[in-house]
């Protein structure tokens, strides 16, 4: 096993525990996102656990702040704060807010919570990085329902007419949100079209292969003069059996007869944790 | 005393209340349509859906176009109701609600639901508390904030058979039921809960349990407030807001919001220009919520009956000085 496909399974087992502890939160979107989050911060990102604010950091905006799940176990298992603080996840008076938090949370570069936000703000952060001549890069994860705002779309423009080509947005394209499948509630297909007529790299790989996802992060290094994005096939819940490809995991929290049977089968009945 | 916010006996959510409130009058007017933004399922629009397949339409995670596509909807004859959050209702879709909604006078009910700080657990991002404020400012508005299930029903029968703009305000948390089938509620009466004579409290939304639960605790200690229910922000009852104030002299305020813009900022206008009496205002104080369980919060941010005793002894000290 990789450290890259070892991080994801903790990040997965984090997801359940703390979402069980919380007894409320977002599993489906989390899980979704683990194998994406496990390369951006064990492989991709450059970032500095001890110096969380440095300023030639590469940058992650989770757009879909509903998934703080997942980004507080990667900066948790990446050394930003001590994985114990996760349990404290939605309690009174914490820094774990139910979404994310720049000013509380250690590692968080923008506060996100409102769908559709994420991506212009870490577009900003693009531009800054290009007034500045620095380096860094920034990263983004959208949902696929979020894609339905028209900020998305603003965006996604004016990204692509300032040449953000240090910006790298991922969609987790899993199919699914709230009220049931995107072609469903709002049919956004087809994705990939419009983010090439919108000015950017298309790179689609499968969400839950870690080679893939590396080599497209690889790709977008080479890509000059346009923002990249990478479409990621996912499965919403991936990982626990009986929360894959279920609207109704988007926003409810396992009890702890369910985290069990989570745990037991993301631990592959190894006594891991 | 004990800081417990809520009862034990009957309660539901007003969110809930709508959700059936709007099946019922849908069979009645087929005019009425409703639109959502992905939150069906936790607005209960989902519930007139179910009935009204036909009449209902998802417009997916983008709720400018869900007041804008209300607008137009209006403009042809429709009914229609658009929910989401309040935070995104009148935050995302603020400027669709005053230049294609408010300033053309259009029929859209902006019918909001998990406002204010009791959304709990989810945070300060999805939790409304500047909604009254902004919807208040905007010329031709109504804004109504029913307090139980038996208003919300009536608030939502008279919201539609107004015509014009409305927004309403409604809360994720179960609440005590507190009226009975007899209520009448009109679109710019206030309604006396509970009368007394030494101060009175107006109080919107969930805060009304906690004002009535207030007048108790103060009753054993020979205190009589009045209790006001204020549901109709705007128009406020000008004339009763004016009276209690005769009557008794002192007045607080109370609601799950901002102190700035909302309810006691409604109540400190009539007086400060037509009778100035003592006046506290019960609320958030110009801070940000945050993720914790609802009724943690609501004591956190002073949201409790004890607070309002505290605000109420606090008026009663100036005026006797
Ligand atoms: C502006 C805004 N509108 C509505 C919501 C409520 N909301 C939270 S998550 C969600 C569904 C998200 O679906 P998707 O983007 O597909 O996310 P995923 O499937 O990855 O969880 C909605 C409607 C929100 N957070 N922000
Ligand atoms: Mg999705």
């Amino acid at each position: 096993m990789t450290i890259i496909e070892e991080m994801a399974r903790k990040i997965r087992i984090d997801i359940i525990q703390m979402l069980a502890a919380a007894k409320s939160g977002h599993p489906g979107g989390s899980l979704s996102a683990a194998d994406i989050l496990a390369v951006l911060y064990f492989k991709e990102m450059r970032v500095d656990p001890e110096n969380p604010h440095w300023p030639d950091r590469d940058r992650f905006v989770l757009s879909k702040g509903h998934a703080a799940p997942v980004l507080y176990a990667a900066l948790a298992e990446r050394g930003f704060f001590p994985t114990e603080e996760l349990l404290q996840l939605r309690k009174t008076g914490h820094f774990l807010q139910g979404h994310p938090d720049m000013k509380k949370v250690p590692g968080v570069d923008m506060s996100t919570g409102s769908l559709g936000q994420g991506i212009s703000a870490a577009a900003g952060m693009a531009l800054a990085g290009k007034i500045d001549h620095k380096d860094f890069r920034v990263f983004t994860l959208l949902g696929d329902g979020e894609i339905a705002e028209g900020l998305v779309w603003e965006a996604a423009m004016a990204a692509a007419h300032y040449k953000l080509d240090n910006l790298v947005a991922i969609l987790d394209y899993n199919g699914l949100q709230i009220d049931g499948r995107n072609e469903d509630v709002m049919n956004s297909a087809p994705v990939a079209d419009k983010w090439r007529a919108f000015g950017w790299n298309v790179i689609e790989v499968d969400g839950h292969d870690l080679e893939q996802l590396m080599n497209a992060f690889e790709l977008t290094k080479n890509l000059r003069g346009k923002p990249s994005i990478i479409i990621a096939k996912t499965i919403k819940g991936k990982g626990v059996s009986f929360m894959e490809n279920q609207a109704g995991w988007h926003g409810n929290a396992p009890s702890p007869e369910q985290a069990d049977s989570a745990l037991r089968e993301l631990k592959g009945g190894k006594d891991h944790e | 005393m004990s800081e417990k916010i809520l009862n034990s006996g009957e309660k539901t959510a007003t969110r809930d209340a709508y959700g059936k409130a709007l099946v019922k009058l849908g069979g009645e007017n087929r005019d009425i349509v409703v639109l959502d933004a992905d939150l069906s399922k936790s607005t209960k629009t989902a519930d007139f859906a179910k009935v009204f397949p036909e009449r209902f339409f998802n417009m997916g995670i983008a709720e400018q176009n869900l007041i804008g596509f209300s607008a137009g909807l209006a403009a042809s004859g429709k009914v229609p109701f658009a929910s989401t959050f309040a935070v995104f209702a009148t935050g995302r879709a603020f400027e669709q609600i005053r230049n294609s909604v408010a300033y053309p006078k259009l029929n859209v009910k902006v019918a909001a639901t998990h406002a204010g700080i009791s959304v709990g657990e989810d945070g300060a991002s999805h939790q409304a508390i500047e909604d009254i404020a902004v919807m208040r400012s905007l010329p031709n508005m109504t804004v109504l904030v029913p307090a139980d299930a038996q208003e919300t029903y009536q608030v939502i029968k008279k919201a539609a058979e107004y015509q014009g703009p409305v927004y309403i305000r409604m809360g994720r948390l179960a609440v005590p039921v507190l009226f009975d089938e007899t209520y009448n509620f009109k679109i710019g009466q206030a309604n006396i809960v509970r009368d007394g004579k030494d101060a009175t409290v107006f109080a919107i939304g969930l805060m009304v349990h906690e004002a009535i639960k207030a007048a108790e605790e103060l009753s054993s200690q020979g205190i009589e407030i009045a209790v006001v229910n204020c549901a109709s922000i705007k128009p406020i009852d000008r004339e009763m807001v004016i009276r209690m104030a005769k009557q008794t002299g002192a007045v607080v305020t109370a609601e799950e919001h901002t102190i700035i813009g909302g309810l006691g900022s409604a109540v400190a206008e009539i007086l400060s220009e037509n009778y100035p009496v003592h006046m506290a205002r019960v609320g958030i104080k110009d801070v940000f919520g945050e993720s914790g369980k609802p009724d943690e919060l609501l004591v956190k941010y002073g949201l409790t009956y004890s607070e309002i005793i505290k605000a109420v002894k606090d008026v009663l000290a100036k005026k006797q000085s």
